[in-house]
């Protein structure tokens, strides 16, 4: 059923991950990728292995659903890796015919693929390990100091929240929709471009009316409730960090500080 | 000419541990002709049977006969099918897009490839037989009101001039004189042109007065095919699954235990009415 | 003065072609005087177009009078600094239970109200936790909404809404969307409310069942009151109902046909019970 996906891919155990403030997990999950295009060496990449794979064991979530989110981007990864390989100008190892593998072409290859996939793991980490929900409240809070600037952080964090909500709600009603339509003889699959387009009318059209449909009786049932922006909210979850979270920064500050002093002795 | 369940399953969720079965050995026979009431609470799978009916659900097990052929053999017309099988949904109203009443209702038939005069003289055929008047066929189906709505998303389907009309849950949200006008509607275009009709719905009491045959759904499986009066007569194993029966055989068989000789098999008020007449009749006779 | 109360209400809306030229003035609520007491249950009947939703919106001051005055706990719903006051006082749950959940887990969703009106967390909590058992859905605290059953999701609103302390609860068809397991799931919950918490309701639908546990009964039609009374009276007014597009529960008409065939049977009965003895009596003579 269409309603059982979970967005994000939250992965649902105990773990020390788990448990962390949201807002730690996202600055790490920065400091990481940052990381990764600060070091320059192996010796650099090492250290980004072993941090990652600390925390892929501490979040207890099994590996296999890590590199699932590897799936999706396997195309870029084998361009990446063909367009360094071979396109990369240095001394030449094998040549066949026109083309030809250098060693500096080998190397970046080989670097690429690994921070790709790293970004692509360190991510995931953060994901599967925190509902959306939390990401979306420690974002709120995270950016909470542009609000200065007039940035209406709070709203933007209700939306994202309210669209998490509704996703499954659509998904599931575009799919029965699709369905009244291929029962009155729809046909959503054949022909060419143009024809597919105009195919989707009948399934867009509803589709759209339900929403805002949605939309007006969501912001009802909101002002019922008394919401009225931001302003004078309290929270019932309010993020606060714990002593854990404090350790995890710690750990964080050595990492970053370690890849830094990498780069610059290694 | 009929459609025949040969042992079907519906599985989903595939090979994992939160693999759902929705529907369980199902073998059913849907002669022409019967007006059938599909009866389950929310989850017995009975959503799940008819879209089975008209292949949008390809079972995981068994095989589905309409008119002799298997309707998932490779090269069987599904299209087709689904003209002669016509399924409306739920809430139908909310698949209505045309800016016309008349060109949604045109988009089924148009869509099986019929000329332009024949799309349009069933479109009109469709909403007549729905009980639309003319003055709203030019109107945005957006400004009418949900009943009307409804019946312009009925007419969707007729269109395509089905054997079999599958309505789910065809009365939901409307008021009680709303519901009746949409049920006695249907009974008269049964009446009218003979087609098949199944009722999908949750409540015992609103098919009673209509269908000559009841098809109880639970957990997937087929718990009741009978006659409504056999059905009724089971009604505390309904109430385990969480249906009940019409109020009157509540009434019935209350009066029987407290001493009243009535049958309690009745289906409908007026039924109810006539036999407790009788039974007083009888008591003021033998009573004196 | 009663928790609620409407004088001569009346709201027009102006309804417009395409081109968004007036074609005319609708009166979806004509001059409708109600008066709800505190710890009452009210029911208020009518098909669909009846004007009873309307009326329900200017309970929470959704919606503003065109004619007349709203009265909530005595505040006038016109009155702007009064409107926060009159949204807590007069909780709303409506009729669609996937388009008023707005968190993504039973027990945010119910926090949201008292998170708006700047409840400190650990009170939050604790009104969470009693509005979540007062409606049985303590023990889904921690579901994602999408998981639960229309009745369940309903329970969940009415939750949301008493979290907020409102003296009373206006609930616009709650029930039909419902199976009838949903349906009574609601009803037992909505009457636990007003018979324990001694919450004000007023429930608003046209399924003639739900309503025979209320202490008065208004019947709209074309937007004004066309009849009141408590449930026995106005159900003993079977051809009255028929005419404004409703019905009466089967045991009701059933005992209206015999009333007809010329059975001496009381007026109004509302249950199975009432009509098995009634007829008892008169077999036995």
């Amino acid at each position: 059923m269409l309603r059982d996906i979970t967005l994000g891919q939250y992965y649902q155990t105990d773990s020390v991950i788990h448990k962390l403030d949201p807002r730690v997990k996202l600055v790490a999950t920065l400091c990481f990728i940052v990381s990764l295009f600060v070091v320059k060496s192996w010796v650099g990449y090492a250290a980004a292995a072993v941090f990652l794979v600390v925390m892929i064991r501490l979040s207890h979530v099994p590996f296999r659903y890590m590199v699932k989110g590897m799936k999706a981007i396997v195309f870029i990864l084998l361009f990446t890796v063909v367009f360094n390989l071979f396109l990369t100008p240095g001394e030449t190892l094998v040549s066949v015919w026109k083309l030809r593998i250098t060693k500096e072409g080998l190397r970046l290859a080989v670097m690429m693929a690994v921070r790709l996939s790293f970004l692509i793991v360190g991510s995931s980490v953060m994901t599967l390990t925190t509902t959306p929900n939390s990401l979306t409240d420690g974002m709120e809070k995270l950016l909470k100091p542009l609000k200065i600037f007039k940035v209406p952080v709070h709203e933007v964090a209700m939306m994202m929240s309210i669209a998490l909500r509704f996703i499954p709600i659509l998904l599931e009603e575009t799919d029965k929709i699709m369905k009244a339509q291929i029962a009155r003889g729809a046909d959503f699959e054949s022909g060419n471009l143009i024809k597919k387009a105009k195919a989707m009318v009948p399934l867009l059209v509803p589709l759209f009316i339900s929403a805002f449909r949605r939309a007006n009786d969501l912001a009802m049932a909101m002002e019922a409730r008394c919401y009225r922006g931001g302003e004078h909210r309290t929270k019932m979850k309010p993020l606060r960090y714990a002593a854990r979270d404090r350790v995890a920064y710690g750990v964080l500050a050595a990492y970053f500080a370690l890849c830094i002093m990498i780069r610059i002795w290694l | 000419m009929s459609i025949i369940l040969d042992h079907v399953d519906y599985v989903y969720g595939g090979d994992t541990a939160l693999a759902v079965r929705a529907l369980n050995d199902v073998s059913l026979v849907i002669p022409d002709g019967q007006f059938i009431g599909l009866i389950g609470h929310t989850g017995s799978g009975k959503s799940t049977l008819v879209q089975h009916l008209n292949g949008l659900l390809k079972p995981t097990g068994g095989h589905i006969y309409f008119n002799g052929e298997d309707i998932h053999d490779s090269d069987y017309d599904k299209k087709k099918l689904r003209s002669k099988v016509g399924l409306v949904f739920q809430y139908p109203e909310h698949q209505l897009f045309e800016v016309d009443v008349f060109s949604d209702v045109c988009f089924g038939p148009k869509n099986l490839g019929l000329s332009k005069k024949e799309t349009e003289l069933r479109a009109y055929a469709a909403l007549k037989q729905v009980g639309l008047e003319d003055e709203y066929f030019y109107q945005s189906p957006f400004d009418l009101s949900g009943g009307q709505k409804r019946r312009v998303a009925i007419a969707g389907v007729l269109a395509m001039k089905p054997d079999v009309l599958i309505l789910d849950e065809p009365t939901a949200g409307l008021d009680p004189k709303g519901r009746d006008e949409i049920l006695d509607q249907i009974a008269k275009l049964k009446a009218e042109t003979g087609i098949t009709v199944i009722l999908v719905s949750h409540s015992m009491e609103d098919v009673a007065k209509y269908v000559e045959r009841i098809i109880v759904m639970d957990h997937g499986s087929v718990l009741y095919d009978d006659t409504p009066k056999a059905v009724f007569s089971h009604y505390r194993k309904l109430e385990e699954v969480g249906l009940a029966a019409p109020q009157v055989t509540y009434i019935m068989q209350a009066l029987r235990q407290s001493g009243m000789p009535v049958e309690t098999d009745v289906t409908t008020i007026g039924e109810a009415r006539d036999e407790i007449l009788k039974a007083l009749q009888r008591g003021s006779k033998s009573g004196n | 003065m009663g928790i609620i109360k409407t004088d001569k209400l009346v709201f027009e809306y102006i309804r417009r072609d395409e081109e968004g030229n007036v074609e005319g003035i609708t009166r979806a609520v004509d001059e409708v005087d109600l008066d709800v007491q505190q710890g009452d249950f009210v029911a208020i009947l009518g098909h669909n177009g009846s004007g009873k939703s309307t009326l329900a919106k200017h309970i929470n001051a959704i919606l503003y009078p065109t004619e007349g005055t709203v009265w909530v706990d005595g505040k006038d719903t016109q009155d702007e600094k009064e409107l926060w006051n009159i949204r807590q006082n007069a909780g709303m749950v409506f009729q669609n239970p996937d388009n008023q959940i707005i968190g993504q887990v039973v027990e945010e969703d119910v926090g949201f109200g008292p998170e708006n009106m700047g409840v400190p967390t650990a009170e939050i909590w604790e009104r969470v936790e009693e509005s979540l058992k007062a409606v049985g859905m303590y023990e889904y605290r921690k579901y994602s909404p999408n998981k639960l059953s229309g009745g369940q999701k309903q329970r969940v609103s009415i939750a949301g809404v008493i979290a907020m302390h409102p003296k009373c609860i206006i609930l616009d068809e709650p029930t039909a969307m419902l199976d009838p397991n949903g349906r009574k799931e609601v009803i037992r919950a909505v009457r636990a409310l007003n018979d324990v918490e001694g919450i004000t309701v007023v429930l608003i639908t046209h399924y003639m069942e739900e309503i025979i546990h209320a202490d008065k009964v208004f019947v709209m039609d074309q937007g004004r009151i066309a009849m009141q009374g408590t449930p026995r009276e106005i159900f003993s007014q079977v051809e009255r109902l028929k005419k404004l597009r409703l019905d009466v529960p089967q045991v009701t008409l059933l005992a209206y046909e015999l009333q007809q065939q010329g059975i001496d049977l009381p007026d109004g009965i509302l249950t199975v019970e009432e009509l098995t003895q009634a007829l008892m009596r008169v077999y036995r003579g």
